[in-house]
């Protein structure tokens, strides 16, 4: 290591308007400042949008009105069934990502992780055409056990989970590299099988990470729009989830809109408020 | 000597990003005040600029060959569309989206942008759509009428009712006293008519001029009770339009005979 010279010392006086500026180097950098609270302003500014301007007024109406808790209602169910589907199939497959070197491992992780940047509405046209009635693995679904997933609420379920899942992985993933591997070996070392190691050792270790994970995707289930609509198609109470409830409502009540978006938003900030404190930290 | 250089560099770096983030949100808000027309110094009357148009989704086809027409007879123009949902494009015009022409789907979404006082005049009927049933191609359903769509087994899907298509839908089905359920509503007529398409659905309500423009992929199926649930579309020009001249220019070559030919290819009524 070569000792500090002046020299950077000096650039950094000049870059920062001259000496008697190194006082306040404990506080925040003024360049760091103010593009930080232009960010903030720039994600809570919609909020606060929409919060003054809902229609308070009507706002009882709207919301005791049948189809929103048609709506609402399939939205919770639906997530929570994604969530429950990403958790079964994502855990095993984060474990596999993170425990077992395979080639092609990265590429594997790299395809797990596209639905996050894919749009959802590819994701929905690449689900039409896996599991349509016309699809790959649809048309036999349909030939053989006379299941159609499109418009239906396995539908919306599949469409959640395949932008949900990978959510999930991810964290789940990170968590498990985190978590030190010898106590499953140990486990193995004293008898156990490396499912029983699994189960026993490295899932309440990890238990956290999962929380956090089936938090996000929960949440990312509920928000889901682009896929659900193009693979699932909008039917009240059978498919139509809050956030399709919100853009057809758009088209013609936009007063209704800002009373459905109100909901999710509440119920969005209720889950990832009461449980990020508990769960996130400890992942 | 890394330590230092380093801690110079992180706040100019933050600095660099937020700067970065706040000319693209101030490219965004600016977008499009500047693709107004620059009018042409070499002589009176002549067109030039860019011409804005909001259009509903099931003109796409005609519209896109009339601009074509148009920047071909007036050199130096540009016609740009935005197709869409016409209660989606009403929504972004009332909105204050800079646009020159909406041509909507239905009087009802015409009137959002008219009685926020957005048009400028009074908007002009145009042409008229009818409702077409698309089914599978050789029609495997043998769907000969709305009543058959009501079939039980038979997936249907229709427009959502907020959007012209379906509402229209939703007029023909009472008029005739059905009782249909489908399988979803989907958000335009495209979206409804891509499910049958991909055969996802047996058979959808849609416009007899995206039956048309499907071609080979759907089967148009005619009905008595469409005659009942014709839409009317009307065209206007917008009042904050950047490009005055060249939108009446435009509206003209849309209500001329040579832009009425174009339309009725398509499958539209005349008005």
């Amino acid at each position: 290591m070569t000792p500090p010279t002046d020299q950077p010392r000096a650039a950094a006086d000049t870059l920062r308007g001259g000496p008697r500026r190194r006082r306040v180097r404990t506080g925040v950098p003024l360049p760091l400042l103010i593009p930080a609270l232009t960010g903030l302003a720039f994600l809570i500014v919609p909020l606060i949008a929409l919060l003054l301007r809902t229609p308070w007024h009507s706002l009882p109406a709207q919301l005791t009105s049948a189809d929103v808790w048609e709506a609402l209602r399939l939205s919770l169910v639906s997530a929570t069934a994604a969530t429950a589907v990403c958790l079964v199939l994502g855990v095993p497959l984060a474990w596999l990502l993170a425990r077992v070197d395979f080639p092609g491992r990265g590429l594997v992780r790299a395809l797990v992780t596209l639905p996050l940047v894919l749009p959802p509405v590819v994701g929905g046209v690449a689900l039409l055409m896996a599991l349509g009635r016309n699809g790959i693995v649809g048309q036999w679904l349909d030939a053989w056990f006379g299941i159609t997933l499109p418009f239906t609420t396995a539908g919306v379920v599949i469409a959640e989970a395949f932008v949900a899942m990978p959510f999930l992985v991810i964290s789940v993933e990170g968590t498990l590299r985190a978590a030190d591997p010898r106590y499953e070996e140990a486990a193995a070392t004293l008898g156990a099988s490396r499912f029983t190691a699994f189960r026993r050792v490295t899932l309440p270790l990890i238990a956290p990470g999962i929380a956090a994970g089936a938090v996000l995707a929960w949440a990312r289930a509920l928000g889901e729009f682009g896929a659900t609509i193009t693979f699932a198609g909008n039917f009240p109470g059978r498919t139509q989830t809050m956030p399709l409830a919100v853009y057809l409502a758009l088209q013609s009540d936009p007063e209704a809109a800002i009373a459905l978006s109100l909901v999710l938003l509440a119920v969005s900030i209720a889950v990832l408020a009461g449980l990020r404190d508990r769960w996130m930290r400890a992942g | 000597m890394t330590r230092t250089v380093r801690r110079i560099r992180r706040p100019l770096q933050g600095a660099a990003v937020g700067a970065a983030a706040l000319l693209a949100l101030s490219a965004c808000s600016s977008s499009g005040s500047d693709s107004s027309a620059k009018p042409d110094s070499s002589g009176p009357g002549k067109l030039s600029g860019e011409v804005t148009v909001f259009a509903a989704a099931s003109l796409k086809e005609s519209f896109t060959t009339l601009g074509e027409r148009f920047e071909k007879e007036h050199p130096g123009t540009k016609v740009t569309f935005s197709f869409g949902g016409s209660d989606s494009l009403a929504a972004s015009i009332t909105g204050g989206a800079p646009a020159d022409v909406f041509a909507s789907a239905s009087p009802k979404t015409m009137k959002i942008v008219t009685d926020a006082g957005d048009a400028s005049g009074t908007p002009a009927t145009f042409v008229r759509n009818e409702l077409e049933i698309a089914t599978l191609p050789g029609n495997p359903g043998k769907i000969s009428s709305l009543k058959d769509l009501t079939e039980a087994g038979l997936k249907v899907v229709l427009c959502d009712k907020e959007v012209p298509c379906g509402a229209a839908a939703q007029k023909a089905l009472d008029a005739s006293g059905l009782k249909l359920t489908p399988v979803s509503y989907e958000q335009d007529v495209k979206a409804a008519l891509t499910k049958v398409e991909l055969k996802e659905a047996d058979a959808a309500v849609v416009y007899k001029t995206d039956v048309r423009a499907a071609g080979d992929k759907v089967r148009g199926v005619r009905f008595p009770e469409s005659a009942d649930a014709v839409n009317d579309y009307p065209i206007a020009l917008l009042k904050d339009a950047p490009n005055t001249e060249a939108a009446e220019a435009f509206i003209a070559l849309v209500r001329s005979a040579e832009g009425q030919k174009v339309l009725s290819g398509a499958g539209f009524l005349k008005p």
